[in-house]
């Protein structure tokens, strides 16, 4: 197998005196879709955040293409130039317009000049079927079409890496599939991703991978077929069971 | 619902009544008030009315944009104190406010010594009573500075000493040209010249207020939700563009009315001059008051020039604020 694109060893986290992540160890080849489960409190959304460090561990080592996320100056900004991140509140900029929200941090950032962030923009805005929206501003749009917004912001970055942080858990059951559409197109494009789900049929038909966590460990990582089919722990079963349609 | 008769015993009826009541109840107050005033001031045999203001003032004002002799009127020497209480108000809000956003943002920096200065900062201001603050500014000045002939030089041409702040002064004589000031054996003469009096005013107005501003800043990027940063970061902005793109145009929006407020206090407090003797326009009324007896006319005065100059603050501040505001859908 090539190098890994992100490579977790002995990665230790605490809130204060709650152990949130214990000992994990993961590795996520380049291309590969991941999906993240496991009950609430688990530590899921901790371990994506660490990997762009929203979130810094305490002890263990995180590589993210070939850069260690370490105290040293400039490591959590190359990690995040690679790494995009799309969260369950949208957390879009409510004072800027679908477009601006998109080339904020090109401009700022990678001091792309505006003609040329605001054609990348509407590139991506298009990608998620939502260019007719560029102008208006997130307070007029709805949750799935913020989230797709969302999603377009992150990838004008350029990602290598995209990570999901229960991007569909706030939304209106009928603007589910929109997102997870335009998530599966990306899927498909061979964007490495990581995504914390509780939406499993996402995870049958997309994950190469399913990493199932409870109480800050990883449990069981499987292929999505063995992990459904034939779940090794108990305490898979059990979640299965809660989360499955019968 | 349907509107029963206008009755006691209707719910209509009797809020009608009780404001009726109330009017009748403010009516009568003022009439006492008003009957009251005009008795006792016959009685002691004063005039009533402005037409004083027309009279010759015959006394001396320290400083100020206006010019103004002891044989101007009192209309002018109201007109030289409003002047000098707008002059001090107005650099007052100038200064405050960059100083007051830079302590509030201070006091949410992860920098420990930082964060602990500005936090000494906002508690030793707004914590100490403003007039003792100007005494003690007024004191700093005329006490610990050097003597007016040998000034401290703080920029090539700016000159601080006892006798206050001498800063070139830009003329349009024949083109344009700088007057500078020049150190004498009688103290700097020449330039742009501001006194101890200004100065300790100027410097305790914006402290004191700065240290509220401050306040309001760190309350107004505080109620940004988290989620705001956490994007920002994610997407690889810097502290410095997290605040500037994403914290303070939010915050603004929660700021704004509450540094309003600040603003007006700030241009009330101004008439604390009084205590150091920097002629502002309540110092001036006082004078005014002690050499006419015209005290009733002077007050509505007074009253009536902090009423028109905060309702346009605050006028500007709420066109500025409808601005910041409304964009977001």
């Amino acid at each position: 197998m090539a190098e890994p694109i992100i490579q977790l060893t002995g990665v230790n986290k605490w809130f204060g005196s709650f152990h949130v992540l214990r000992d994990v160890d993961l590795s996520v080849a380049a291309g590969e879709r991941i999906v993240v489960c496991g009950p609430s409190g688990s530590g899921k959304s901790t371990l994506i955040r660490c990997i762009n460090g929203l979130e810094e561990h305490q002890e263990g080592r995180i590589v993210v293409d070939g850069v260690e996320l370490t105290d040293e100056l400039g490591s959590v900004d190359r990690v995040r130039r690679e790494v995009g991140m799309v969260f369950q509140q949208w957390n879009l900029f409510p004072h800027l317009t679908a477009l601006e929200n998109l080339t904020l941090a090109p401009t700022q950032v990678l001091k792309l000049p505006r003609a040329e962030a605001e054609e990348r923009a509407r590139e991506q805005l298009r990608r998620v079927h939502i260019e007719r929206h560029a102008d208006k501003y997130p307070g007029q749009l709805s949750g799935g079409e913020q989230q797709r917004v969302a999603i377009a912001r992150a990838l004008c970055m350029q990602p290598r890496i995209m990570l999901f942080d229960e991007p569909t858990s706030a939304l209106d059951p009928e603007m589910v599939k929109e997102v997870l559409d335009a998530m599966l197109e990306l899927a498909q494009g061979g964007m490495t991703m990581l995504v914390v789900t509780h939406e499993m049929g996402f995870a049958r038909s997309v994950a190469d991978r399913v990493v199932f966590m409870d109480q800050g460990r990883i449990v069981e990582q499987k292929a999505p077929r063995e992990f459904f089919g034939n779940p090794e722990h108990e305490r898979t079963r059990d979640f299965l069971a809660k989360v499955l349609p019968r | 619902m349907k509107r029963g008769r206008l009755s006691w015993s209707t719910r209509s009826g009797r809020a009608l009544a009780w404001q009726a009541a109330l009017l009748l109840l403010l009516v009568l107050c003022g009439w006492a008030l008003a009957s009251h005033a005009a008795g006792s001031l016959a009685e002691r045999q004063i005039r009533t009315g402005f037409g004083f203001l027309g009279q010759r003032a015959g006394f001396d004002i320290g400083e100020g944009p206006v010019p103004y002799g002891p044989a101007d009127s009192y209309l002018r020497a109201f007109a030289a104190g409003l002047a000098n209480t707008l002059r001090v108000s107005l650099l007052g809000i100038l200064l405050a406010t960059p100083l007051g956003a830079l302590v509030g943002l201070g006091r949410l920096s992860r920098n420990l010594l930082l964060r602990g200065l500005c936090g000494a900062w906002v508690e030793v201001l707004r914590n100490v009573p403003l007039v003792i603050q100007l005494f003690a500014w007024y004191l700093a000045i005329t006490e610990l500075l050097p003597e007016a002939a040998s000034p401290l030089l703080l920029a090539p041409h700016v000159f601080l000493s006892k006798g206050g702040l001498q800063l070139p002064l830009p003329a349009l004589a024949g083109g344009l040209s700088l007057e500078l000031p020049e150190v004498t054996a009688f103290g700097v003469q020449g330039g742009l010249s501001l006194t101890p009096e200004f100065l300790a005013l100027l410097a305790g107005l914006t402290t004191a207020t700065s240290a509220s501003i401050a306040e309001v800043v760190r309350a107004g990027v505080l109620a940004v939700p988290r989620g705001q940063a956490e994007a920002a970061l994610a997407l690889g902005l810097s502290r410095r563009q997290l605040v500037r793109k994403v914290l303070l145009p939010q915050a603004l929006r929660v700021i704004v009315p509450p540094l309003t407020s600040q603003y007006l206090n700030l241009t009330k407090n101004s008439s604390l001059a009084v205590a150091i003797g920097y002629p502002d326009v309540v110092s001036i009324a006082n004078t005014a008051i002690n050499q006419s007896g015209q005290a009733l006319e002077c007050i509505l005065l007074i009253m009536a020039v902090y009423l028109t100059v905060n309702l346009c603050t605050a006028l500007l501040m709420n066109l500025y604020n409808r601005r910041v505001a409304l964009v977001e859908r």
